[in-house]
């Protein structure tokens, strides 16, 4: 058993693993926080169109001769301002205009890769989660979005709950709702394209998904609904990425099954416990 | 004066209600009555500056923080939020809170009835920081005994300076908490 552990610490501190373990922990810490907040609008067409648009964005980037993360971030902020455009619509045309952004931003990835080999390597990256093939420039953008982010999110906090909870109130006080959202989708925007660079487009949507699915049920206020999203991120993180090392498997697949695998027991639990 | 409306016509796409005319000073509370349709709520919106002004003037003192509280509740099931989370954001406290409020704020909103979200809510938008407090039918899912402490609670936030506008078809109501009362009637 110690032996075991031994060799898995072992494996995290190898250089050759440490870089994308680190690289991905930013992400682990920074997606589930996000996630709580995002759960408050229930926009989660949204944020998959995000991550799916920021990998055809980094393609096409890449085939431009462009680093693929500056066009990953351009993609997915721009559709993130187009979601602006939006904000007044009921939530049948604005979810139809979301899966249009995601089905279009697919096409594009998939087609592209399919026809290109220059694209095909970053494709699988993007789309399978090798987060392994992370390097020192994707850590170094991991760390710095998650203090840049984690400080926006710090400054939103107070007023994306006073939004939602007193929209009256907000409205009251002169203050803008739309600017409030737009500010929030930028955030979310730009960390799914960072994210998805490095874990993959379904990982990324996992982590921001799940964990605050957990936390919003299990959770008795929204500090420890932060606290429990965060811990769900990070213990679902190392145990993938461990288990994706161990039996050779990509990372993005692994990590979403066990997420999907945790959701349905604490569904499961819930439903014994009376949980809400 | 705290807020000035003349011949106010306010609604959406088309009037709603108007020419109406009101003030409200320091440490007042002005009903606002009348049936169903009349634009009662929208009368309150114009005032906050979120409906639509066709015609007349709002005049408001300068710098005056208003705070509005109307009928539509936030989803809040599923939602982790305590009740004193939800004071927190407006800046209210729990102190003062009837008793069988007072004892449950640590619990998730969802875990409490729609009578006690809603006085929760009335009692955040109330002690937030501000001069004027606009609230539409306040008296809405609470018994009689949250009727009484609200009607304590708005009295008190009167007696602390605030101009408070209350819309309710509750005359009873309008009638034991109000200094003065406006009635509306259906638009023609």
């Amino acid at each position: 058993m110690n032996g075991n552990l031994a060799s898995i610490t072992g494996l995290l501190f190898d250089p050759l693993f440490a870089t994308p373990f680190l690289t991905g922990l930013a992400f682990a810490l920074l997606l589930p926080l996000l996630g709580t907040y995002l759960r408050l609008r229930d926009e989660w067409l949204a944020a998959l169109a995000f991550a799916q648009t920021a990998a055809a964005g980094a393609l096409l980037a890449m085939l431009a001769g462009l680093a693929p993360l500056f066009g990953g971030l351009l993609a997915a902020t721009g559709v993130a301002g187009l979601k602006s455009a939006f904000e007044r619509r009921n939530a049948a045309t604005q979810g139809a205009a979301y899966a249009l952004v995601l089905v279009a931003g697919w096409g594009v990835s998939v087609l592209l890769v399919a026809n290109l080999p220059l694209a095909e390597r970053l494709g699988h990256a993007l789309f399978d989660g090798q987060l392994y093939f992370a390097d020192r420039q994707h850590l170094i953008a991991a760390w710095l979005t998650l203090a840049i982010a984690g400080a926006a999110l710090l400054r939103l906090s107070r007023t994306l709950l006073l939004c939602h909870l007193f929209p009256d109130f907000f409205r009251a006080r002169g203050r803008s709702e739309r600017r409030v959202h737009l500010a929030f989708d930028m955030l979310v925007a730009a960390v799914l394209a960072m994210a998805t660079m490095s874990i993959g487009v379904m990982a990324a949507f996992a982590m921001i998904f799940v964990p605050p699915l957990l936390a919003w049920r299990w959770a008795g206020n929204w500090r420890r609904a932060l606290f429990l999203a965060t811990c769900a991120g990070l213990g679902g993180y190392l145990l993938a990425f461990v288990l994706a090392l161990v039996t050779d498997q990509p990372f993005g697949p692994v990590l979403a099954l066990l997420f999907v695998a945790a959701a349905i027991l604490s569904g499961l639990a819930g439903r014994v416990w009376g949980a809400t | 004066m705290l807020i000035e409306a003349r011949d106010l016509v306010a609604g959406y796409a088309a009037p709603v209600c108007g020419p109406h005319s009101l003030t409200l000073a320091c440490g007042e509370i002005l009903g606002v009555t009348g049936p169903n349709g009349c634009g009662k709520s929208t009368l309150l919106g114009a005032l906050a500056g979120s409906v639509r002004i066709f015609t007349g003037t709002v005049r408001r003192a300068p710098g005056l923080r208003v705070t509005l509280q109307t009928q539509r509740q936030p989803r809040v099931d599923g939602l982790p939020v305590s009740g004193s989370e939800l004071l927190a954001l407006t800046g209210a406290v729990p102190a003062g809170l009837p008793d069988w409020l007072a004892g449950r704020v640590s619990e998730r909103l969802d875990h409490l009835s729609g009578g006690q979200r809603q006085f929760l809510h009335l009692w955040a938008c109330l002690q937030a920081p501000g001069d004027v407090v606009l609230l539409d039918e306040p008296t809405n899912n609470l018994d009689q005994d949250g009727v009484e402490q609200l009607a304590g609670a708005l009295r008190a936030r009167a007696a602390a300076g605030a101009g408070l506008i209350v819309v309710s078809h509750d005359a009873d109501f309008v009638a034991a908490v109000c200094d003065r009362v406006l009635s509306l009637e259906v638009r023609r």
